[in-house]
């Protein structure tokens, strides 16, 4: 299975772990992450549109994911995330890590979510009742790169 | 030169589509903003805050004194918002 995958279609993610998991050799850890589509504050989510610039998105993974693998010494890495029409409670994208010890595949995660966030060209936009609306990208987000 | 320009989320709203391609001379990123915004008033508005505008050139992203003299592509987009 190619480890970084953008794909409109909607994902299992337990089958994904499960396919993860059994084909990294020699690792004692596996962490995986999993971001899932939030209602507003409001209640009245109907949908969340993602868009992303096919072709920089694939490259953009594989260079995050290229980067946790020699930083953590990982044993293997995979990237999942979706683009298109997402209904409330949907799973959005998945990242998993694996490594001898637990701690590098915790932070492995973690490196990988706070470089996905702000590094991959993806765009969503919140459709309620009352109309659509692009998230705007959050300060915090761009401040997390700077602990690694 | 020949430039493909992909323009996303808001920004494509704004402009009306995402994807132009132009003639031009311009030898950064900076000039080609320059250059867009002179077009009209739409594309004065929507490149008028610069600060919420990132750039990449050839899929990769770039700051805006990039060189632009042998791109082939470059794209327009908001703050990245994924995950």
């Amino acid at each position: 299975m190619d480890p970084v995958r953008v794909q409109e279609a909607p994902f299992d993610m337990g089958a994904e772990l499960n396919a993860f998991a059994t084909t990294v050799g020699g690792a004692g850890a596996v962490v995986s992450f999993s971001g899932i589509t939030r209602d507003v504050a409001s209640g009245d989510l109907q949908a969340m549109e993602i868009e992303h610039y096919a072709g920089m998105t694939e490259k953009a993974l594989e260079r995050i994911r290229a980067e946790a693998m020699a930083r953590f010494g990982l044993t293997d890495a995979m990237i999942l995330h979706r683009y298109g029409r997402l209904a409330p409670g949907d799973p959005i994208m998945m990242v998993a890590t694996a490594s001898r010890h637990r701690a590098d595949a915790f932070a492995g995660a973690e490196f990988l979510m706070d470089y996905l966030k702000s590094r991959a060209p993806f765009w969503k936009k919140e459709v309620t009742r009352s109309g659509a609306e692009w998230v705007a990208a959050r300060d915090e987000d761009e401040d997390a790169l700077s602990r690694w | 030169m020949k430039l493909d320009i992909r323009y996303f989320a808001w920004l494509r709203e704004r402009l009306g589509t995402g994807h132009e391609t132009v003639e031009t001379d311009a030898g950064t990123v900076a000039e080609l903003i320059e250059e867009l915004r002179g077009r009209d008033e739409g594309y004065a508005h929507a490149f008028s805050d610069t600060g919420a505008i990132r750039a990449a050139v050839d899929e990769d992203l770039v700051e805006f004194d990039a060189d632009i003299s042998r791109a082939r592509e470059v794209a327009f987009f908001p703050p990245m918002t994924g995950g």
